[in-house]
């Protein structure tokens, strides 16, 4: 993979630049038919795809997730057999991890943020790991080149968005709305709403995600933001019917905000 | 009431990040951070009112029963060659020390114009004591309690129906406290306009092991004065049982600055955090933590629901690195023996979690001769006369 691609945001911004929005569908690691998973993910139209690294008490996901999550790790997985299989995924789309941060501590920032570069992944999203506990794991991320994706949430007040803008690499993550990851009847009022905000105050690509449930939601959120992410929506339809089902779903979602 | 801490003390504010040395801080949800600022603000401005202080006395006074007695145990303490003297937290109302902490937090979450409480509880004494709390002030009250733990604490948890709360039993994980505490999290990120996180121990993000300390304290204050009174001098070793280790961090903080006193906080062996742990980042908090190679959380098992979390309280942990609190831990059958022994000794049922103080001091008794240990006896233990029915049948 050339630069250009392994960099989330240098490759973002080009597509955007291009007048494209942006999809990154979100993959448990682990769960049977992930790998083929995430290939269909990138043969299907998505701009990235979110590798979620399962840990035993994911406190921002909801019950598909969660479920998927345990599945895996009753499976067996760990992070080294994720990381492992991420050189043979052989797609053309960068790379992003989700996990929570004693994963990271364990092994320490250091080792982690090597071990994702030497895998080939371009970013990092940690979703309990807000700006103000963010300097050991920023730090080592920087010096291994992966880029941290920082989660801007509805609660925050105006003054709080451009220091976490501002400490954001890749994209700008938007949460969606009050709550954990899991599909809604609507997107909340909310996901446009700090997306609006977002854009105000930043150049990087502003991505929606957290209830971001079909392809009617992404259409409306992408209105608004450079893009989405989409989680619980992909991850009930690979334990329900496998990854052919989620290149299908992530095709229709693409078709959707492809849309003018 | 006391009275602030002094500038030397042991038992410092943590500071600007929420930390004890390199425990603490705040590891939460970004959706979560305004919350968590807004509570610790509001916490240290009621904390340093007078108003809101003496409106916490008044209900310790004339709701729970403080100031809690102390029961020098005389038979118990003839068989052992050591000066035992109770601490009775199991006489406040609802029946542990969990009130104490809850009565607070529920004033604040009144003064912060909530009208909902989200609690977790391992045993059910934490969700009695938010959802007793909750009737008294007029607040809604949601407990999420492992179903696990609903199982073998049924009674507790109609306890908390007849009161008015909604129990939810959480299938997630183990199946006990510590997803209780999961899940108790999730609903607050969704539910965060109205509703106060009402944590049941010292732990999680920064104020909670804080300010659960300051509202456990009372104990500790109280226990300083009263053994001064019954025997003249400090006690000689301070011991209490750890869960998350809010009962033993009410009790040390009136003992941390006494050099002369030896602290102990005794665990399960089957969820030593500290015994067994090593540091990492849960509920919010980097403390020690019971994990496996790659640092997926560990399930602790403890006969004692209360006690079974993988996790501590930042500052125990910070106690155990200066070196200035001791952590061992005892067995489960060494606890039935303990809970057995108290109860005919001295006719004081204890609770399961508060037994195993009872189980570290029988068992270290030899070395204990001609001392006074003052025990933090947390709760009684009426809640698991039904589990003991079971194991000591056919014994008794
Ligand atoms: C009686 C009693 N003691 C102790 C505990 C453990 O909590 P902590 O370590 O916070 O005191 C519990 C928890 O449910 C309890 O009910």
């Amino acid at each position: 993979m050339d630069d250009q691609v392994r960099s989330l945001e240098a490759a973002l911004r080009a597509k955007r630049a291009a007048g494209r929005k942006l999809l990154v569908p979100y993959i448990t690691g682990g769960y049977p038919g992930w790998q083929d998973a995430i290939r269909a993910c990138a043969a299907n139209g998505a701009d990235a795809v979110e590798i979620g690294i399962p840990f035993s008490d994911p406190v921002m996901d909801g019950p598909v997730i969660q479920a998927a999550s345990q599945a895996a790790l009753e499976g067996g997985i760990v992070p080294s057999k994720i990381l492992d299989e991420v050189p043979n995924l052989d797609v053309d789309i960068p790379l992003a991890v989700m996990t929570y941060y004693n994963l990271v501590h364990h092994p320490g920032p250091e080792r982690f943020a090597a071990n994702l570069q030497r895998a080939g992944i371009a970013a990092a999203i940690l979703p309990d790991l807000p700006l103000e506990e963010s300097g050991p794991w920023c730090a080592a991320a920087d010096a291994a080149g992966i880029e941290t994706i920082m989660l801007a949430a509805p609660t925050a007040p105006d003054e709080r968005l451009p220091r976490i803008a501002a400490r954001a690499r890749g994209f700008l993550y938007s949460v969606g709305l009050l709550g954990v990851t899991g599909e809604r009847a609507s997107l909340a009022e909310t996901a446009t709403d700090l997306a609006a905000r977002l854009k105000a105050i930043t150049d990087l690509p502003v991505l929606v995600g957290v209830g971001v449930s079909d392809a009617a939601q992404a259409y409306q959120a992408t209105r608004v933001a450079d893009g989405v992410i989409q989680g619980a929506s992909v991850v009930r339809r690979l334990m329900e019917s496998g990854p052919d089902a989620v290149g299908d779903y992530v095709a229709e979602v693409r078709a959707a905000i492809d849309a003018d | 009431m006391t009275a602030d801490i002094a500038a030397d003390s042991l038992l410092a504010a943590p500071d600007a990040t929420g930390r004890f040395g390199d425990f603490g801080g705040r590891f939460v949800p970004e959706t979560l951070v305004p919350a968590c600022q807004e509570l610790e603000s509001a916490f240290v401005e009621a904390w340093a009112d007078p108003e809101f202080r003496r409106e916490l006395a008044d209900v310790h006074r004339q709701y729970s029963g403080r100031p809690s007695i102390m029961t020098e145990c005389h038979n118990l303490g003839a068989r052992l060659g050591v000066r035992v003297i109770l601490k009775r937290e199991d006489l406040n109302h609802t029946g542990s020390h969990k009130i104490n902490n809850v009565i607070g937090q529920a004033l604040l979450a009144k003064r912060m114009g909530k009208t909902r409480i989200v609690a977790d509880t391992g045993a059910g004494q934490h969700g009695v004591a938010s959802a007793t709390a909750a009737a008294l002030m007029g607040l809604d009250c949601k407990v999420y309690m492992g179903a696990v733990d609903v199982e073998r604490q049924a009674l507790n948890v109609f306890r908390m129906k007849l009161l008015g709360a909604d129990v939810e039993s959480v299938e997630s994980g183990s199946r006990t406290l510590k997803d209780a505490v999961n899940e108790a999290m999730r609903h607050w990120v969704a539910n965060v306009g109205d509703t106060y996180f009402c944590l049941g121990s010292v732990v999680g993000p920064h104020p909670y092991p804080y300010m659960v300390r300051q509202f456990q304290s009372i104990i500790g204050e109280e226990a300083h004065a009263q053994i001064h009174e019954m025997t003249g001098a400090l006690p000689d070793v301070v011991v209490a049982c750890v869960g998350g280790g809010s009962n033993a961090m009410g009790i040390f903080a009136g003992f941390v600055d006494e050099p002369t006193t030896r602290l102990v906080g005794v665990e399960p062996a089957g969820g030593a955090a500290i015994g067994r742990g090593v540091p990492g980042v849960v509920h919010g908090m980097r403390s020690n933590l019971m994990q496996d190679e790659v640092g997926q959380v560990e399930e602790a098992v403890s006969i004692s629901a209360g006690l079974d979390y993988p996790g501590v309280g930042p500052e125990h942990s910070y106690l155990a690195q200066i070196g200035r609190a001791e952590y061992p831990s005892v067995t489960d059958d060494e606890v039935v023996e303990a809970f057995h022994l108290l109860s005919r000794t001295e006719g004081i049922i204890p609770a399961l979690e508060s037994a195993h103080a009872v189980a570290w001091l029988t068992r270290e008794s030899a070395q204990l001769q001609g001392q006074t240990v003052l025990l933090n006896m947390s709760g009684r233990g009426d809640k698991d006369v039904a589990q003991m029915m079971d194991i000591l049948d056919g014994r008794i």
